[in-house]
Order: structure tokens, then C-alpha cells, then sequence
């Protein structure tokens, strides 16, 4: 077998923050991410679930080397980058790419799609092929954007389709692997299955690896190979899709499957049969 | 009397092609207690409705129709009048946590700063102890020594309970959540939409809620508005809708929704969408 595109083995993360009690608060450390080990094979998809605050979008940050691990390492195909110069973090953003949750607060605001989606580039000093206008374009339309507004600001768009920029920039740069932040949470389901199928697709015809964090489990059952769910800083649960879907050996996963929100079946069976009888109808 | 009552909402940009509509001749209607869900693409006006209800839409745009809370006509109000009733009788929860909450002052001073907005003449010492409070109705673990944290030191999620605790503890009339419980985890999310059914049960409080999430919407609304480019293209109680969908855009999102039962296939993309974007 091949070796792990991306390892992360031992991970720990610990922040500064203010103790309590007393008038003199003296500083203490809470610790995000305890002792996190996962390996993603390239062309798969490693989905990281869990609750929230149990260090989900720390350790994708720590695996994107966003963030100095407290110990651990992490590594690229091979390559122990947990300790990475600044020349060679360049190199290493142009194969792993962030796409975050916030999709507003992640876009520069004073900055048009054209200069989001290019500055990637600029600051890896690589060309842009095709010009930076023509670039945008068919950026823009792959992540299904209309190409026209490529000088327009973040805020002009809807949460849903400044999440789309935030996903074309991290294509830019042409990565092989990409975290992606509950990037399709602000989605609506429709612009949501198009993204899924956009991002299945990429993985497909180019090899893209995944990171995904999602709480929606009912797309993470569409687009990952792997899951492994979180509670409390550590993974408590790693396996196959369907195993882990299907027999959840850990309580805490248990509890998130059921409470997963659900459209009553019996509202889908009426509907299905009045679609059906609807269909029989117009025949 | 309803709560609220929205006719011909309509809310215009100009833009360079011509004056655009975000929202256009919208109506809604929303009793005491109840629960009303906006569904809808992205782009097709849902935060711009929620904004424009309370008289927060953009600079730019134009604001034309009516909304009613109670007996009183919000449209044509005075700032200051305005800032009151937001204040004190519709509560907001906005879609992107993180910009809107203050990076430079603890959440705790936050929630306390609103309160204290609310209750002329509070004590700190009581504000303090109501923000505790508000923290731990939203299920934040460790209340007391949270409360003195500032907003990046806290998960999406956890930014987005902040949020919902900052709405209610004014005990608003009105509470409008704009995906409320998109960034968090469904344990959580559950806990925070039995919160949401409490309070309307318990105070009355009306609730409009805006999400893609149409499981979400079926399980905590009884009415429904679903739409598109600005309008509304379909309205009903939420047993109607989901059994007995009549526009074809309403039954193309209920056929997207993914299910977690389901065998893997391409989803269906909802048919001739729009692009999106300002136009
Ligand atoms: N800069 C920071 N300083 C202090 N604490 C932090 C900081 N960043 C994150 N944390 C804490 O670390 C924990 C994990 O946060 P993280 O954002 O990784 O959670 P998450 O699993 O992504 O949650 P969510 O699903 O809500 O996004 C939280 O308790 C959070 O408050
Ligand atoms: N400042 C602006 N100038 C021009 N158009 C704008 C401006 N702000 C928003 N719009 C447009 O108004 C429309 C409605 O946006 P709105 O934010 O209400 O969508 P939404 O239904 O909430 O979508 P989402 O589900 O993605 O949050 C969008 O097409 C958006 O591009
Ligand atoms: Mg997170
Ligand atoms: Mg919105």
C-alpha cells in the first residue's frame, strides 16, 4: 500500500487564556485538540465530525499549518512539515488549500472576486495563466458563479454564493489537498448538491484529497470515504463510511445519528405518492 | 391581532443595469407563538427580508410596503424609534456569527451591554449574572469562566449559541434567526431548537426562521414561505408543503435534500438555477 498523502499523528493544541477565581487571574491553557492521529489517502475524502467545540476546525488548521501545533507533526506525502520555513510554507499552501466557515468574515472586504480568487498566486509569484481576467472567469463558472461579477465585493453577494469565492480561491492555486470548513453549511440543498457533485467531481478527474468537516451528516454520507468523529479534543470514533454510519460503535456517535433532523417519513411517502399520482395524471 | 404583518415588502438596488429587486411585493403573516420558515435558494432575498423587516437593509437599497408588529408600522419610523423597538421587542440572530459580534470585548460585556440596553438602571452585577445565564441556556459548558472570553476564542459554533443567547435574554416579542443553526453540530442544533419551541411556548414569542435546512424547517415551523429571485413562489402550512408541493421549484428543492439513508448517487441539482450575484 501507498503511503498517506497527508498524516497527522499526535496532534496537540493548547491555548493561552485567562484563568478564573481570585482578583489576580493568573494565565492558564486549555487544551483544543488532545492527542489527534488520522492519515487521508490521496483521492479520499476524510470527514471529521463531531460536536461543536470539540476541535473540529482547529485541527484541520493545524493539519493546513495555519496554526504551530503545541506537538505533533504533520505530514505531506511523506514530508515531516510540521516545522516548515517561511519559503518552503509557500510551497506547501500551493498543495493544501483552506476553505472556512465563515464565508464572510474570510473574504477580504475591500477586495473584488478578481483580486480574491488571484492573490494566491500573487503571493506563491506564480503567473496567472490566461490573465487574471479570463482566469476569474472560468473560476468563477466552475464553482457556478456567474462570471460577470468578477469585480464585484463580498458583500454583494449572498452567504451562499460568497462561499462559492471562498472555494473557487482555494481552487486557484490548483492544490492536492483541500480542508474544507463547513464549506457547504451555508449552502441552500440545491447550490449544496451542486457543490458536492462539483467537489466529487474535481476528486474524480483530478485526484483531489479531502479534508471535510461537516455537521450535516447527511452530507457527509454523500462525499466521504472515511469518517472520524470528535468529542472533546480527541477522535473517539475513525472507520469507513458506511461502518460508521451504519454501526456506530461509540455512544457519542450513537447520539449524533439520532439526532440527526429528519422530514417525517410519512410526509415523503404521501409526497412521493402524490408526485407519482401527479406523474400517472399527466400521462 | 397578528404579531407581525408584512405587505409589499419590496426592497430595491440600483445597479448599473437597472434598478434591481431583492425582494418584491412580499407578504407575510405571523400570530403570537408561531413559527414561520423562509426557504429558499441562496440569493433569492431571505436575509434581505429578515434585514429589511427590521429596517437594517443596506444604505443603498430602497425599502417600499408595510410591516406591522403588533399595531405599530415600522416602515417610516424614526431612527431613534426604530432602534428602540429593536432593541427591546424583535431580536435578531444574524447568519454570520463571527462578524457580528465585537472582536474587542468579551462576550460576557456583550451580552451584558444588550441587556443593559433593554433594562435601563441594571447593575453590572445582575447584567453579569444574566449573561451566565444566557450562556448556559445555549448549552455552553463552563458559563462562568466563558462569559470573560473573547469571540475568536470561540468555535463557530459555539460564537453562533453567543448569538442566540444575546437574542433572548431580552425576552423579545420577535426573534427572526437567520440559519441559526447552520455552524453547529446536529446535538446541539437539537437542543438549540427545543430552546427555540420553549420560549415560544413559555413567552409567546414569535419566531420567524430563515434556513436551507428543510428537515429543520419541517420539524420547528408551521407555516411556510419558499423563495425565489426576491418573490414568493409558494406559501402553506408545513404539512402542505412537504406532502403536497404545488410549484415546481418547491418540489425540486424537496427532491435535492440530501438523505442519510440514502444510497449514494449523483444529487439533484436543482434544475435551471441561477448563477446568482448582483445583477
Ligand atoms: N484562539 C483561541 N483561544 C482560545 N481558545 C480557542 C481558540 N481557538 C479555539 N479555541 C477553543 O478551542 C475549542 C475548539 O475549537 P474549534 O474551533 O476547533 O471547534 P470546532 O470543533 O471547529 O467547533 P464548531 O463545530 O463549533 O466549529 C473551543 O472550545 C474553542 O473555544
Ligand atoms: N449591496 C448589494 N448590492 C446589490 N445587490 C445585493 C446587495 N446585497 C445583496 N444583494 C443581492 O440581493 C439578493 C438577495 O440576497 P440575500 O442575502 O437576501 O440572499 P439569501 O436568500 O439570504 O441567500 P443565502 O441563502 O445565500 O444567504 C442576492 O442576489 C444578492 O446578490
Ligand atoms: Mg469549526
Ligand atoms: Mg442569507
Amino acid at each position: 500500500m501507498s503511503a498517506p498523502l497527508l498524516r497527522a499523528t499526535h496532534l496537540v493544541k493548547e491555548f493561552p487564556v485567562l484563568g478564573t477565581g481570585g482578583i489576580v487571574r493568573r494565565p492558564d491553557t486549555f487544551r483544543a485538540v488532545d492527542d489527534v492521529s488520522f492519515e487521508i489517502n490521496a483521492g479520499d475524502t476524510l470527514a471529521l465530525v463531531g460536536e461543536s467545540g470539540s476541535g473540529k476546525s482547529t485541527t484541520a488548521r493545524l493539519a493546513a499549518r495555519l496554526l504551530d501545533v503545541t506537538s505533533g507533526t504533520v505530514e505531506l506525502d511523506g514530508e515531516d512539515v510540521t516545522r516548515l520555513g517561511r519559503a518552503d510554507l509557500r510551497r506547501f499552501r500551493s498543495d493544501v488549500q483552506v476553505v472556512f466557515q465563515d464565508p464572510y468574515s474570510s473574504l477580504n472586504p475591500r477586495h473584488t472576486v478578481e483580486r480574491i480568487v488571484t492573490a494566491p498566486l500573487l503571493y506563491q509569484q506564480r503567473g496567472i495563466p490566461g490573465g487574471a481576467r479570463a482566469f476569474t472567469r472560468s473560476l468563477m463558472e466552475r464553482v457556478g458563479l456567474d462570471p460577470d461579477h468578477s469585480q464585484k465585493y463580498p458583500a454583494q453577494f449572498s452567504g451562499g454564493q460568497a462561499q462559492r469565492i471562498g472555494i473557487a480561491r482555494a481552487l486557484a492555486v490548483g492544490p492536492r489537498v483541500v480542508v474544507c470548513d463547513e464549506a457547504v453549511s451555508a449552502l441552500d440543498v440545491s447550490v449544496q448538491a451542486q457543490v458536492i457533485n462539483l467537489l466529487r467531481d474535481l476528486q474524480r478527474e483530478e485526484g483531489l484529497t479531502y479534508l471535510f468537516i461537516a455537521h450535516d451528516l447527511a452530507v457527509v454520507r454523500q462525499i466521504a470515504t472515511r469518517v472520524a468523529v470528535m468529542t472533546q479534543g480527541r477522535i473517539v470514533e475513525e472507520g469507513d463510511r458506511d461502518a460508521v454510519f451504519d454501526a456506530p460503535q461509540h455512544e457519542y456517535t450513537r447520539k449524533l445519528l439520532d439526532a440527526v433532523p429528519r422530514i417525517r417519513p410519512e410526509w415523503e411517502a404521501e409526497r412521493r405518492r402524490n408526485a407519482a399520482l401527479a406523474a400517472e395524471g399527466a400521462r | 391581532m397578528s404579531l407581525l404583518t408584512v405587505r409589499d415588502l419590496t426592497v430595491t438596488f440600483p445597479t448599473p443595469r437597472g434598478p434591481l429587486d431583492a425582494v418584491r411585493s412580499l407578504d407575510l403573516d405571523l400570530e403570537p407563538g408561531g413559527a414561520l420558515g423562509i426557504v429558499g435558494e441562496s440569493g433569492s432575498g431571505k436575509s434581505m427580508t429578515s434585514l429589511a423587516i427590521m429596517g437594517l437593509q443596506p444604505r443603498a437599497a430602497k425599502r417600499t410596503g408595510s410591516v406591522r408588529l403588533l399595531d405599530q408600522e415600522l416602515v417610516g419610523m424614526s431612527e431613534a424609534e426604530l432602534r428602540r423597538v429593536r432593541g427591546d421587542r424583535i431580536a435578531m440572530v444574524f447568519q454570520d456569527p463571527l462578524s457580528s459580534l465585537n472582536p474587542y470585548y468579551t462576550v460576557g460585556l456583550q451580552i451584558e451591554e444588550a441587556y443593559r440596553a433593554h433594562r435601563p438602571g441594571t447593575t453590572r452585577r445582575v447584567a453579569r449574572r444574566v449573561a451566565i445565564e444566557a450562556l448556559e441556556r445555549v448549552h455552553i459548558r463552563d458559563a462562568a469562566r466563558r462569559v470573560d472570553h473573547y469571540p475568536h476564542q470561540f468555535s463557530g459554533g459555539m460564537r453562533q449559541r453567543v448569538m442566540i443567547a444575546m437574542a433572548l435574554s431580552t425576552e423579545p416579542e420577535l426573534l427572526i434567526a437567520d440559519e441559526p443553526t447552520t455552524a453547529l453540530d446536529v446535538t446541539v442544533q437539537a437542543q438549540i431548537l427545543d430552546l427555540l419551541q420553549e420560549i415560544r411556548r413559555e413567552t409567546g414569542t414569535g419566531l420567524v426562521l430563515i434556513t436551507h435546512d428543510l428537515a429543520v424547517v419541517s420539524e420547528v415551523t408551521d407555516h411556510i414561505v419558499v423563495m425565489k429571485d426576491g418573490v414568493c413562489v409558494e406559501r402553506g402550512a408545513v404539512e402542505q408543503i412537504f406532502t403536497r408541493p404545488q410549484h415546481p421549484y418547491t418540489r425540486a428543492l424537496l427532491d435535492a435534500v440530501p438523505r442519510i439513508d440514502d444510497e449514494i448517487g449523483e444529487l439533484r441539482a436543482v434544475a435551471n438555477e441561477k448563477n446568482g450575484g448582483p445583477a
